[in-house]
C-alpha cells in the first residue's frame, strides 16, 4: 500500500470512528463584510493612512503629473540605476535620466545584477485600502517576483482605479495561480525583545506614488 | 495496522519532552529574565491583537466563517487532499504523502540529495520542527540554515524555540549580541547590542546563502485544494528569498492545513494577521501555484504528512485540535504559558494548543502532563480565530488519560481512590450529611487565618501545595435550611 493509500484510508477510518457533523460548503455562514460605505476618495485616504502607518513613503500624484513625481521620488531617493520590469508603462519614465535595467522573459537579470541596482519600479495588480497591501501577480509591469525583491529600494506605482476596500474584494480580483506577492509595508521583524525593527530582507524602502 | 489512524511515532521528532510539565516548569519558573521577557512580549502583543480586532466589526463573523470551513474541511479531507494533488500536479508540481515523521524526513533528505546540494535555506515551518527535518538532514551530510532571525537565533546558540511565533523570545539583546559574534563568521567584531545593528547583521550574514541557495524548504500557511496554491505569511522577507531565489522548493506540511478554495483565504488572511502578530496584515505573503516557467523554483515537492493527524481526526472530541491555524494568540493569553514559557511543554506544540494538540498527536500517555497544565480559565477560546473549544477538550483529554491509567494498572492511583470514596459518600444523602456534619470538625484547622493551608495528606497536599481551602462553616447549608425551613409542610 502506498503511503498516499494509506494516509488517505486513515482519514476515511477516522470518519467511520468518529463520523463528522454534516456541513456543506454552501451551508456555510458567511456574515462577514465583503463590501465598504466609503467612497473612492475615502478608500484611498484609507490607503495612505495605513502605508504610512506601516512606514512606506506615500505621494500622491495626477496622470499628467506622474512622470515628474516619479523623477522626483528618484531623485531625491538618490538612485542611479533601477531595475525596470517588461511591460511597464514607458511614459512613467520620461522625467528621470536614471539608467534602467530591463527585465524581461527572453533576458532575465542575473541575482547579482539585481542585488547591485539601487532600487526598482514596479505597478501593482490591485491595493487595498484596509490593510494597505499591495498586491503584485507578475503581470506586465510588475516583473517576476525576484525584481522586486532583491533590490532595497521598491517604487510602486498605484493607479487609483485598482485600489479596493478589503480583503475579499482583493481576493475576487486575482488570479489564484498566478505567482502572488501580497506587501504591507517594508520588511520587520520583533524577534529581538519584542522591538520591532523594519527593514530585514526585502526592500527596505517601499514607496508608493498613487495616481489619480 | 495498515489503513488505520497512527500516532507520531516515538524516537523522531519534538513532540515529546523530557520531564513532565511541572517537573519542567519548576526550572522554567526560575528563569526570571525568561519570565520579564515572556510577560512583556505576551502583554504587547495581547495589547496589539486587541486593538486590530476591534477595528473589525464582523470579528466574530470572520471567526465563526473560520470555525465552519475548518470544520467542512476536516469532513471533506480526502476528497480535497486528492483535490490539491491533482491541482499542484497539473502546475508542474509533484506531490509526496508521509505517514510520519521518519518517512516524511526520509523523502525529504532524498530530494535534497537529488538536486546534489549539500546545505539548504530554510523558512521557518513549525511541521519541519515537528518531525525533527534539520536533525535528519544533519545525519545525512547536509546543512539546513534556518533564516527567520528568531530561528537563526536559537539555531547558532543551539537552543529550543520558546514560542510559536517569536522562538527567541527568552534570549535579550546582550545575548544575542554574544551569539552573533561567537557563531557567526562574518560579523562585525564592533556589534553593539542594538536591536537594528543585530538585525542588520543577520541581514548581511543571509544574504549572502539566499543569494546563493540552491535549494528551500518551507512549510505553508494554506494550501488552496480548488487551484493548488499554497501561501506563506511572513514579516522579515526570508520567506520571499527562500520561495523565489533557488532552484528547488520543497514545502512540508501537514494534511490538515487545508482550505477549500480560493475565496476561502478571505477569511484565514484578516484571521491570521490580526490573532499572531496583531498587525491588520503582515509585511509578505507569498503564494504560488506549482511551477511557473521564469518566475521563482523551477522544480517544486509538495510533502504532505499525517504524523498522528489522522489519530486526531478519529477523535470526536478532541478531532477540532486540528482546526488550528497556528497564529498563537492562545500562548500570549494564557496565564501559564506566560510564567512558564514554551521550552516546559517539551513539545515544538506549546500553549494551551499544545495541550490538546501534542497528546493527541503522541497518544495520551507520551504527553499526559500536558492536559493538565491549565487553570481552565478560558482565555484561550475567546481569542482562537476559529474558535477551538480548548477548555472542553482539555477535560475531554484529562477523562481520557484517567481512563487510560485505569486500564493499564492494577491498583488505582490516589486520585482514582480519593475519587472513589468521594463518590461513595455524595451519592447518599444521609452519608452526605454526616460527611459534612464531620467536616465540622475541620474548623479546628486554619482558625489563625481563616482558610486551611497545607494538608499533608495524599492527593490534598497536591492541591493544598497551590491554593488555600476555606474553613468549613460552623453549619452547613443543609442544617441551615432545615432550621430555616422548620416550619414548612
Amino acid at each position: 500500500m502506498s503511503a498516499r493509500d494509506d494516509v488517505l484510508a486513515r482519514i476515511r477510518a477516522a470518519h467511520r470512528a468518529a463520523p463528522p457533523p454534516v456541513l456543506a460548503y454552501t451551508d456555510i455562514a458567511r456574515n462577514y463584510q465583503t463590501s465598504s460605505e466609503l467612497d473612492h476618495d475615502q478608500l484611498l485616504d484609507r490607503l495612505v493612512d495605513r502605508l504610512l502607518d506601516y512606514k512606506a513613503l506615500v505621494r500622491q500624484t495626477s496622470t499628467d503629473q506622474l512622470a515628474a513625481t516619479v523623477a522626483t521620488a528618484l531623485a531625491e531617493r538618490g538612485v542611479d540605476t533601477l531595475v525596470v520590469p517588461a511591460g511597464l508603462d514607458d511614459g512613467w519614465l520620461t522625467g528621470t535620466t536614471v539608467t534602467r535595467h530591463l527585465d524581461t522573459a527572453t533576458d532575465p537579470l542575473s541575482v547579482t545584477e539585481l542585488d547591485a541596482v539601487d532600487g526598482v519600479i514596479t505597478t501593482c495588480a490591485v491595493a487595498v485600502a484596509e490593510t494597505g497591501t499591495l498586491i503584485l501577480d507578475a503581470s506586465a509591469g510588475q516583473g517576476r517576483r525576484a525584481v522586486s525583491l532583491v533590490p532595497d529600494y521598491h517604487l510602486c506605482v498605484v493607479r487609483a482605479g485598482t485600489v479596493v476596500a478589503d480583503v475579499p474584494q482583493a481576493l475576487a480580483r486575482l488570479e489564484a495561480t498566478r505567482p502572488l506577492t501580497m506587501i504591507s509595508g517594508p520588511s520587520a521583524t520583533s524577534d529581538i525583545e519584542l522591538n520591532r525593527v523594519e527593514g530585514v530582507h526585502g526592500p527596505r524602502t517601499l514607496e508608493v506614488i498613487i495616481v489619480n | 495496522m495498515l489503513g488505520m489512524p497512527v500516532v507520531s511515532p516515538r524516537g523522531v521528532g519534538n513532540l515529546r519532552g523530557d520531564e513532565t510539565f511541572p517537573q519542567a516548569a519548576h526550572h522554567t519558573l526560575r528563569d526570571a529574565q525568561l519570565r520579564r521577557n515572556l510577560g512583556n512580549a505576551t502583554a504587547t502583543i495581547r495589547a496589539k491583537r486587541a486593538a486590530v480586532v476591534a477595528e473589525l466589526p464582523d470579528w466574530e463573523e470572520l471567526r465563526e466563517a473560520g470555525r465552519q470551513l475548518k470544520v467542512h474541511t476536516m469532513a471533506h479531507l480526502p476528497d480535497y487532499l486528492e483535490q490539491l494533488e491533482a491541482a499542484v500536479t497539473a502546475r508542474g508540481g509533484v506531490v509526496h504523502w508521509a505517514r510520519d515523521a521518519a518517512e516524511a524526513n526520509t523523502i525529504v533528505t532524498e530530494l535534497v540529495q537529488a538536486t546534489g546540494a549539500d546545505e539548504v535555506v530554510k523558512v521557518k515551518s513549525m511541521a519541519t520542527q515537528e518531525i525533527g527535518l534539520n536533525e535528519a538532514l544533519e545525519a545525512a551530510g547536509i546543512a539546513a540554515f534556518e533564516t527567520d532571525l528568531a530561528e537563526l537565533i536559537v539555531q547558532l546558540g543551539h537552543d529550543k524555540p520558546s514560542h510559536i511565533l517569536v522562538p527567541a523570545i527568552h534570549r535579550n539583546r546582550a545575548e544575542i549580541r554574544k551569539i552573533f559574534l561567537q557563531e557567526m563568521g562574518d560579523v562585525d567584531p564592533d556589534l553593539t547590542d542594538e536591536p537594528a545593528v543585530l538585525a542588520n547583521a543577520a541581514r548581511l550574514h543571509l544574504r549572502r546563502k539566499f543569494l546563493a541557495a540552491k535549494v528551500a524548504i518551507s512549510g505553508a500557511n494554506f494550501a488552496v485544494a480548488e487551484t493548488g496554491t499554497l501561501a506563506v505569511v511572513e514579516s522579515e522577507g526570508n520567506g520571499r528569498m527562500c520561495l523565489t531565489l533557488p532552484e528547488t522548493l520543497i514545502t512540508v506540511m501537514g494534511i490538515e492545513k487545508l482550505v477549500p478554495r480560493w475565496r476561502d483565504l478571505e477569511v484565514f488572511l484578516q484571521l491570521l494577521p490580526r490573532s499572531s502578530t496583531g498587525e491588520r496584515m503582515n509585511p509578505y505573503t507569498s503564494m504560488w501555484t506549482g511551477v511557473t516557467p521564469g518566475d521563482g523554483p523551477q522544480a517544486f515537492h509538495l510533502v504532505l504528512i499525517d504524523n498522528g493527524r489522522t489519530a486526531v481526526l478519529s477523535d470526536e472530541h478532541g478531532r477540532d485540535a486540528l482546526n488550528c491555524i497556528r497564529c498563537s494568540a492562545c500562548l500570549n493569553v494564557c496565564p501559564v504559558y506566560e510564567r512558564t514559557g514554551g521550552h516546559a511543554y517539551g513539545s515544538v506544540y506549546p500553549g494551551p494548543i499544545g495541550a490538546i494538540l501534542s497528546p493527541q498527536l503522541t497518544g495520551i500517555e507520551d504527553n499526559a502532563s500536558l492536559p493538565y497544565a491549565s487553570s481552565l480559565c478560558g482565555a484561550c477560546y475567546d481569542v482562537c480565530p476559529v474558535k477551538i473549544d480548548i477548555p472542553t477538550i482539555l477535560v475531554h483529554l484529562r477523562a481520557e488519560h484517567t481512563e487510560t491509567y485505569a486500564d493499564e494498572h492494577r491498583v488505582p492511583s490516589a486520585e482514582a481512590m480519593a475519587m472513589k470514596a468521594a463518590a461513595f459518600v455524595m451519592s447518599n444523602p444521609t452519608r452526605w450529611r454526616l460527611a459534612l456534619r464531620s467536616a465540622r470538625l475541620g474548623r479546628v484547622l486554619g482558625r489563625r487565618r481563616g482558610v486551611i493551608g497545607r494538608m499533608p495528606l495524599p492527593v490534598a497536599r497536591q492541591w493544598t501545595d497551590a491554593r488555600d481551602v476555606p474553613r468549613p462553616p460552623q453549619q452547613s447549608f443543609r442544617d441551615w435550611w432545615a432550621a430555616e425551613h422548620q416550619d414548612d409542610p
